[in-house]
């Protein structure tokens, strides 16, 4: 008998004894190498507990780059197309970035703790490219993805949840404010952060406390029917909250191999993210030429008629196809069923109507639907929890 | 404060070119460059007592006629010597004399006379469709506007003119190695080294390196501009030089010499001009720069101040070379055997076989010294006895496999390089060692420290097909136009490339002219 162990190719998280522990439905995927649940019990119900208590996932996979030195600052408002020097210390921004063509490599999170030390949140590895950006820049740049552990807990008790565990006055934390404390002798970030759209907080700890950290809060939260939250409910809620995902959504530029399937930020409804006013970005020129020379496509929201997800769909204008459905899904507090579609110029602007065709099946059949769908100007699900300081009490 | 139309970063011959031509359109130019002297790698220098060598370039054989006409070089004390032959030594004594399409002596067979003429005209023919290119902006070949669809059809149509033979023979050839190409033409193992030699000089390749038919054939563009083979320049490379200066001057350029650009100035997004290592600040509407693209983007604007993309691309631009440089000084005429003392005026090739030329390769690739050089001789004081005192003689060459980085330091090992130099040339030249009064050895380090072009490459970066034409020196920064507003290449780092050419320097302020960035 051979004694070879066979060991899984994907790598696990600091929480995964834990996660294991609470995947009931033995219903694993891969996230950027790291094995995650897809769902825990119920896709459904982890996702009530996202907008009705409180939803956990582990996005310890979630690439994640420290970026320090003297040049830090102007290291990042090359990298990105927002202005970064608007990012104060102990805040948290949304940043997207481009290559010199202006196509959109990925979009991220900018923290910034400390002087001259932030740190970058991207959902692809960026390890290369951060490294030829470093040129010419007093800068130190270092993949701490495995270092830190990372939780994110997401719904209306998620901030009583954390201040029963230890983070005394966290309600007045401000949406993308940072504030740290003390968990067991090590300091414990707490971000306000997260991908739902909602009430929510996201947690950095060094990966020895990881599953102290699980342990604590599904034992503080169990009154509040705290709940593990996978990847499929985590789509769902980010649908909702109308909130872009990468390699879904777009192509990352990195990884596009067909002409003409990247986008720039300006067709990905990202123009709010490009500030002109700094004198130098990567993709700038290219971005300022597209601005001047008319953009390919519009990015927009559709509330679709009916209740089937227009998942994988056409999009159609006097027939003829103008588009295609990038994610979609009925989105039950919302009481909608939304799509996110890259269509072409000059469709898609707020109001406008366009048609889904969509096909779903039901025990083997096919089904056709000619969807009438109609352009939003923003997410259905926009909570005041979401913004409200002090965070609302339960 | 003064405000230019253009400032050139550089007095070598394409930015010397490039002013006089913004100059001659009614441009106000200011040229600027940290030497004391005009001409950047067309320069002399004093060397032992009474001497002067040309201490970079050493033959001029792409010059175009042209732009000697053009800008009246002659009338400004351009003086060139004859046309030389090729004399590749070999060891028995018996040299092989090439001269234009002809080849005679060492024992050459009549089927090898006759193929190297028909390999002349054929290559003729190549370099008269590349001079094509040459003589304007590379095309785009996407995004071409009408200009540039105009060249493509005129390229195209020469193709086609060639007829289907030479059209096949051209794409197969070009992207091979010069290798292949002799052994396909010749049985004589020194007259293909001695071709070969022209296709690896001033670059880091051997005769099996793709892109060697290429570099030949840019050499050979050489003779579709008026040339015939290599010459000297009367009074030293520096000539070149100051003909060069003074032409620029008469036509209204400014030049200011010791006056080292330390940076391009950016404002905003786009460059206004340049600072001085003194600090002074000069604005312009365009800085134009002939320094090499490495030297442009990383040292004076910065990676900083480009796109991520752009950095990336200059970092990865190759600009290697391997060539060095010998010079002796000595007390009298030194002795070849085989070689009338007359015909020493000429070109003396020491390049055995392109075996030998590859083996010499072998460890400058990993940073080695070689024992077996090939060597391009010239003892310039023939012809011009102006260089050294009288009765006294000087021998340049340019040396092949030197290596820019060593494994070890140079230190010391220049010293050990220059007395295997001497050894390797006693072979042919018994005696020499005897009449040496001084003597040194540059290395390509040496060339990017005194003429500031990394690498010591004097094509300012590797010419290979893959940064060449409408890829020179990268994408992003083609068609002489710099990736920030504002600024222009117009240095050997352009198209259509180096070896002393000129149309670099003419071909950008043409097209500085004609996109009307000038008022």
């Amino acid at each position: 008998m051979s004694d070879v162990e066979r060991k899984t190719m994907l790598l696990t998280t600091p929480f995964h004894s834990r996660v294991e522990q609470y995947c009931e439905s033995n219903d694993w995927g891969a996230w950027q190498g790291y094995t995650t649940p897809n769902s825990y019990f119920d896709v459904e119900l982890e996702y009530f507990a996202i907008r009705s208590t409180a939803g956990v996932l582990d996005l310890s996979p979630m690439n994640k780059y420290r970026i320090t030195g003297p040049d830090a600052e102007s290291f990042l408002n090359r990298l990105v197309t927002r202005n970064v020097s608007k990012i104060g210390i102990d805040r948290v921004g949304y940043a997207v970035w481009c290559n010199d063509a202006g196509e959109l490599m990925d979009d991220g999170t900018i923290f910034h703790l400390g002087e001259n030390d932030y740190r970058l949140c991207s959902y692809m590895r960026a390890d290369d490219w951060l490294d030829w950006n470093a040129l010419g820049f007093d800068v130190r740049v270092t993949n701490e993805t495995d270092d830190i552990a990372a939780l994110a807990i997401q719904g209306p008790v998620s901030c009583t949840i954390l201040t029963l565990i230890g983070c005394e006055g966290l309600s007045a934390l401000k949406p993308f404010g940072i504030a740290r404390f003390d968990f067991e002798g090590v300091e414990m970030m707490v971000s306000r952060t997260g991908f739902t759209g909602d009430l929510g907080y996201e947690v950095w700890i060094d990966p020895s406390k990881a599953e102290a950290l699980w342990d604590q809060l599904f034992d503080k939260g169990r009154d509040y029917l705290i709940k593990p939250m996978g990847s499929d409910a985590l789509h769902l809620a980010r649908v909702e909250a109308g909130f872009l995902q990468a390699k879904v959504d777009f192509v990352p530029a990195e990884i596009a191999v067909r002409p003409g399937r990247t986008r720039t930020p300006l067709e990905m409804g990202l123009a709010w993210q490009v500030d002109f006013s700094k004198p130098l970005f990567n993709g700038r020129q290219a971005l300022l030429k597209q601005e001047s020379e008319g953009l390919r496509y519009r990015f927009v929201l559709l509330d679709v008629e009916g209740n089937k997800p227009a998942e994988h769909s056409f999009i159609l204008k006097n027939g003829k196809q103008v588009g295609i459905v990038t994610s979609a899904a009925w989105c039950p507090t919302a009481k909608s069923n939304l799509a996110f579609a890259q269509v072409e110029m000059p469709h898609g602007a707020v109001g406008d109507t366009l048609v889904a065709e969509i096909y779903y099946q039901r025990e083997l059949q096919w089904t056709r639907l000619m969807a009438p769908c109609k352009v939003i100007d923003g997410p259905l699900f926009n909570p005041p929890r979401k913004r409200q300081t002090p965070a609302p009490a339960h | 404060m003064t405000k230019y139309d253009a400032i050139v970063i550089g007095a070598g011959h394409n930015g010397l070119i490039s002013a006089t031509y913004l100059a001659k359109a009614g441009k106000r130019v200011l040229v600027l460059d940290g030497r004391a002297t005009a001409g950047g790698c067309a320069s002399t220098k004093a060397f032992s007592s009474g001497f002067h060598v040309s201490d970079c370039a050493q033959w001029l054989h792409q010059f175009d006629n042209n732009i000697i006409k053009e800008l009246n070089l002659e009338m400004h004390g351009l003086r060139l010597g004859q046309p030389k032959r090729t004399l590749a030594l070999q060891a028995t004594g018996d040299h092989l004399v090439i001269n234009g399409d002809s080849v005679k002596g060492g024992e050459i067979s009549p089927a090898d006379k006759k193929a190297f003429k028909h390999y002349k005209s054929q290559m003729r023919v190549f370099a008269k469709l590349m001079l094509k290119l040459y003589r304007k902006r590379a095309p785009k070949m996407v995004e071409a506007n009408r200009g540039d669809q105009v060249t493509l059809l005129s390229l195209g149509l020469g193709l086609k003119m060639m007829g289907r033979k030479n059209m096949q023979d051209m794409m197969r050839l070009v992207l091979i190695n010069i290798y292949d190409v002799m052994n396909e033409h010749f049985d004589h193992e020194g007259l293909k080294a001695a071709i070969a030699l022209d296709a690896i000089t001033g670059t880091n390749m051997g005769p099996r390196s793709p892109n060697t038919v290429f570099t030949y054939i840019h050499r050979m563009v050489g003779e579709a501009l008026g040339n015939q083979g290599v010459t000297q320049v009367m009074g030293g490379m520096g000539s070149l030089g100051g003909a060069l200066l003074s032409t620029a001057k008469t036509q209204g350029v400014e030049v200011r010499l010791d006056s080292n650009v330390s940076k391009i100035v950016k404002t905003d997004d786009r460059v206004t001009g340049v600072a001085l290592a003194s600090g002074e600040v000069i604005e312009a509407t365009v800085v134009v720069s002939s320094a090499d693209p490495t030297t442009t983007y990383r040292d004076l604007l910065g990676y900083r101040h480009i796109e991520a993309g752009q950095a990336r691309r200059v970092e990865q631009y190759r600009t290697r070379s391997g060539t060095g440089k010998l010079h002796i000084a000595l007390s009298a005429l030194p002795h070849f055997d085989g070689v009338a003392p007359e015909d020493l005026s000429q070109r003396l090739v020491i390049a055995p076989s392109m075996d030998a030329m590859e083996t010499g390769l072998n460890p400058m690739k990993y940073h080695e010294l070689t024992t077996q050089h090939v060597f391009d001789i010239s003892i310039p004081t023939l012809e011009d006895p102006t260089l050294a005192p009288a009765g006294q003689h000087l021998l340049t060459a340019l040396v092949h496999y030197v290596p820019y980085a060593l494994k070890t330091s140079w230190e010391g090992a220049r010293e050990e390089l220059l007395e295997s130099l001497i050894s390797q040339l006693e072979a042919y030249a018994p005696g020499i060692r005897a009449l040496i009064v001084a003597s040194e050895v540059r290395v390509p380090e040496d060339f990017e420290t005194s003429h500031g072009v990394t690498g010591g490459n004097w094509h300012h970066g590797e010419l290979s097909i893959d940064q060449a034409l409408m890829m020179r020196p990268f994408p992003g920064s083609t068609q002489y136009k710099g990736s920030v507003e504002g600024l222009y290449l117009c240095g050997a780092g352009s198209h259509p490339g180096g070896s002393l050419m000129g149309l670099a320097g003419k071909n950008a302020a043409q097209e500085i002219l004609k996109q009307g960035v000038l008022k």
